[in-house]
Order: structure tokens, then sequence, then C-alpha cells
């Protein structure tokens, strides 16, 4: 089933002319409303009318993560706030969160690229969804509720967390479809097998798993321990969240919605566009976006394109799971985190950062974080509960800076490896080398 | 009256104290007083030796995280209820403690305190006549 044949199997050369136009009108938009890119675009000499396909696209700037802090929290609106309906935020690279807005019509378009989605992999009407993403801030939750009503499943706003809770409402509920993390998906399959959970009571068949990078591995293993088919979603919230791009049921990499965001491929160091099929970092450019339109975007995600017609019969661009990052951004239970965001934290306790260490693993399916803070001179006490208190106080700014409670281990001094003087910062014991 | 006592931060890893107690050896340095305090992950081991300057620059040395921390030390009578007296005093006058830990001595038994405020542990002890040992005979010992 494809949701909008229209767009999904449009023939290339026309979706190419909606992509121009609206690429015209995004350029004439911004312009004129957000004064970053009117300061970015008057730098190059381009005003609205110059652009007018989308091969030129190239000659555009690039937006990065740091843009959006340097504009926190409106800066980057091309709308005023009465035309705002909501607002979601997470995570940014020192402590201030990246905000993201919409409009009603960008809300339309999230519910219509995740009603889609949600048609690549099966979910009719005749559903029950138990979405399992965190609700909130996050864009996960609310990002695939209002997808799956406007499909017309019947939706269980179940929010993350609380494993027996969701057992119990999927087998009183009869969900067929789950979504949430892979790895909650991978812990719910084991909380299943541990408690006896009577398999014939489970109805579920698809699972939409985001968020975090995954494995083909962690695929079979969810499929069987839960029996279902599972689906690789993608999305990040300053694009529109969820729904970006999607996996149709012949799993040849996530078709993205080139009718709202058009996909690029960068090498990360010449910043040069890559042809189709070859790694770089991916970029998009919101064409449809009005609360936060941007330009160029880096993702910071690597990956490649492919733009041969699917099986499914839909045309648009697949894009492969992501092999990796160009920065050095972890994903902790579907959070985003940054070392430079925990040494912010270490540095707001003391004079100079201590040397420190991200120790990232996943035990019983589920991420954990240490992070071992050398006892140097400025924190060194001969007293226990100077000492403790020092943990329990990086544990409370880390949780209360990241939202993700994390191991606090005190370690003695020039034990953390230090590799040409540079200290490693990350050790990720988690196996998701594709 | 005030004490140099060292404190070593040590990772709860085996051969960690072996390391240190080796390197005292080596170095030819005899300890007159030792405990540990320990958590899950680490523990603080505080001792007494006779050349605390000289112990504490051999140790950093080979890199370990130390310190010098100054603490008192008191002679208890080795009967019942010679530690009751001195506490009790302490804590009629509200002196708070960080930690304690006693050592076997020829006085007798003796008691390490170390507190926020030493000077006013050594104030209250010796205005009650409870005997406390001097730098210059700990470090005889």
């Amino acid at each position: 089933m494809i949701w909008n044949e229209y767009i999904e199997a449009a023939d290339r050369e026309r979706l190419k002319r909606l992509q121009n136009e609206r690429l015209t009108q995004l350029i004439e938009r911004i312009y004129f409303k957000v004064p970053f890119y009117r300061k970015k675009l008057t730098e190059l000499g381009i005003e609205p009318g110059d652009i007018k396909s989308i091969d030129q696209l190239s000659q555009l700037p690039l937006t990065v993560k740091d843009d959006l802090r340097d504009n926190y929290p409106f800066g980057m609106f091309a709308e005023t706030q009465q035309q705002i309906v909501r607002l979601h935020a997470s995570s940014g690279t020192t402590g201030k969160p990246t905000v993201v807005g919409y409009t009603h019509n960008d809300l339309n378009t999230w519910s219509e690229v995740v009603a889609r989605s949600l048609t690549m992999a099966g979910v009719s009407r005749s559903d029950i969804i138990q979405i399992a993403y965190g609700y909130g801030l996050f864009t996960g939750g609310l990002g695939l509720h209002y997808g799956a009503e406007k499909v017309g499943a019947s939706v269980i706003p179940i929010s993350g967390g609380n494993t027996r809770k969701q057992l119990q409402l999927m087998t009183d509920f009869g969900s067929t479809v789950i979504a949430c993390t892979p790895s909650y998906a991978a812990h719910l399959g084991e909380s299943i097998a541990k408690d006896n959970i009577d398999r014939t009571q489970i109805k579920l068949r698809a699972g939409i798993f985001g968020a975090e990078p995954w494995t083909n591995e962690m695929r079979l293993q969810v499929e069987k321990s839960l029996n279902i088919k599972a689906f690789d979603i993608y999305g990040l919230s300053e694009i529109i969240g969820p729904g970006v791009a999607m996996e149709c049921e012949h799993q040849q990499g996530m078709h993205i919605f080139e009718d709202h965001f058009i996909p690029e491929i960068i090498d990360p160091v010449t910043l040069e566009v890559l042809p189709y099929g070859e790694i770089g970092e991916l970029v998009f450019t919101t064409i449809t976006k009005e609360a936060m339109p941007l330009l160029r975007y880096r993702t910071r995600d690597l990956t490649r394109l492919h733009v041969e017609k699917c099986a499914c019969g839909r045309t648009l661009v697949r894009m492969d799971k992501c092999l990796g990052r160009s920065d050095d951004m972890l994903i902790i239970r579907g959070v985003n985190v940054f070392p430079s965001q925990i040494e912010a934290v270490l540095l707001e306790m003391s004079e100079a950062s201590p040397h420190y260490q991200l120790v990232v693993d996943r035990v019983n399916n589920l991420d954990t974080l240490e992070i071992q803070v050398e006892i140097d001179d400025q924190f060194w006490s001969d007293e226990i509960r100077v000492l403790e208190n020092l943990r329990r106080q990086i544990q409370n700014n880390i949780a209360s800076a990241l939202g993700l409670t994390a191991t606090i281990r005190l370690v003695e001094p020039n034990t953390i490896a230090r590799s040409e003087g540079k200290a490693q910062r990350v050790i990720d014991k988690r196996k998701l080398v594709i | 009256m005030i004490i140099k006592q060292l404190s070593v931060f040590l990772q709860n890893k085996t051969g960690r104290l072996t390391e240190l107690t080796r390197t005292l050896s080596e170095s030819g340095i005899n300890m007159t007083a030792f405990s540990i305090a320990d958590t899950a992950d680490y523990g603080i081991v505080r001792f007494i030796v006779p050349q605390p300057e000289e112990a504490l620059r051999i140790l950093k040395e080979k890199g370990f995280s130390v310190n010098t921390t100054d603490v008192v030390c008191l002679i208890v009578p080795n009967e019942p209820g010679g530690l009751y007296r001195a506490l009790q005093v302490l804590s009629d006058n509200e002196v708070p403690i960080e930690y304690m830990y006693a050592f076997a001595s020829e006085s007798g038994a003796s008691v390490v305190i170390r507190s926020e405020s030493n000077a006013q542990v050594i104030d209250v002890l010796q205005a009650n006549k409870i005997q406390l040992m001097r730098a210059s005979e700990i470090y005889n010992l």
C-alpha cells in the first residue's frame, strides 16, 4: 500500500518541477523572514529569484547545529509566535537545547509523512498501535502519534518505559504494531521470554523502530523475539522529527519524502556535493517547512543515497542505514549526547576540566553510560563524604543537563589512556558497526 | 600536636595496595599507623610515617594520588572507658569528627582523629587533661 501514490511514485521529472517551485518559494520566504539567512544569502550575492532549480542547491549556504544554538531560542524561526502552535526541543551541543517550532501546516506535513511511513509498514485503520516512544519535548512520541491517527489506526499513547504496563496493554488490548527505539524493542522481547508471557496473547506483527543506530543483527533478533517484521524509520527534530525517511517492505533503504525534504550527500571535509551511491554526510533542505525552514542542514549522519526505482513502486530516493557520524555525537537510550556537553558540566564544577572518559555499553539491550573522572588536585579530598558528594553532584548535573542517568566512577589521576597527549574521550563498547 | 598524615586515593583494583606498600618498602619508609576507608569503586588509604614530606615526594613521583592531611593523635588508656571519656568531651563541646582510627604504640592505644577544626580538638582535649601525642613522639615510634 502507498499512502500518497501521486508523490511517492511520481515521475522524477514531475517531482523535480515541484521541488524547484518549492525551493524558489523557500528562498523568498527565508530571505524576507529570517535575518540569519538574509545575511548569509546577501554575503553570497543571492537574492529571491536567483534560485530557480534544485540544481543550484550547491550554491546555497550550509546550516549547522551551532547556527541553531547561536540563534537560540527562536532566532531561526520564519514565523511569529502567533503562527507557532508547537515547540519541541532536544539536547544541544553545549547545554542549550535545540529548539524547533511548527505551524499548523507544519504539523499537517508531519502527520502526512508519518502516515506515509506507517503505510509503508502496512499499518492501516485495522491496526492498534502502541507508541512507546517518549511523549513530550522529544519528537518521537507525538510525531508518531499524529501520523498514526491520520492513518486511522487506534493509538495507545503509552509513551516510553514501564515495561510491565507495556506488556499488559500489549496483551489485553491486542496491539498489532509497536513503535519505540530498537533497544527498547529488544528489551521488551527479553521481558516477554523472562515473564513467561503466553505468546498466543501477543498479536504484534510490525515494529516501527528508530531514533538510535541499530544493526541488522539487532533487527533479526528483535524480529525473532517479538515475532514481527521490523521497520526502520529515520528523522531528526531539526528537519521535522520521525518521518523524514522510512523503509518499505522490501527493506532496501529508507525512502526520503523528497517533496518536503531535499537530500544531498556532501564530503564532510571538502563540503563538495557527492553523486548518488557515494558515502558522505547527509544534508537536508526543508522546502515546505514554515516555522523553521532550514537550508542545507548538515545532519552529521553518514550514509549514501540510491535513486533507482524501488520494487515497491516508489520512485523516492532511498538512504542506507546510517553508517556513522561525522562528529562525535553519541546516541544513548535515544538521547543525543556530545562529549563536549559532559565536559561543560565538569567545567562548571571546577576551574580546569578534569580528565574524563565516557564508557558506553549495552547491558541487557539497554544502553549504559559510565563517566570516569580523574581525581586531580582540584577535586582531591581524603574524606569519603566529600568525594561521594562530588560524585552525586556530577551525576545530578549530568542528569539535569542531558536528561540521562550516568554512573560516575572516580578514578586515579593518569589512569585514563592518553594518545599523543590527547585523552581518548569515548569508548563505545556497543557492537553497532554495520 | 598537629600530625601530618598521608592520604592516598586508590581505585579498587587488584594490586594497587601492594604497589603502594612496595613503593614505601623500597624507599625504607615504615608506617606507624594505617587505615583504609573504602567504597565500591575506590578507597582512601590513610597512614602516618616518620618522614611525611619525603614519603609525599616519593609517592607523587610514582604517580600516586596523594596529599597530606593534618590530624590529631591522642593517647587513650588501655582500659574500659578510655576512648569514651575523650569522645564525651568532644561531643559535649560539639566538635565534629570526620574520621578516626586506632593503632597500638608503646604508650598503649592511640587514636588518630581528623576534624575540620583540629585546633578546637586540641584545645578541648588539653583542657580536659587528655593526653595528646606530640609530632616528635609519633615520628619516633
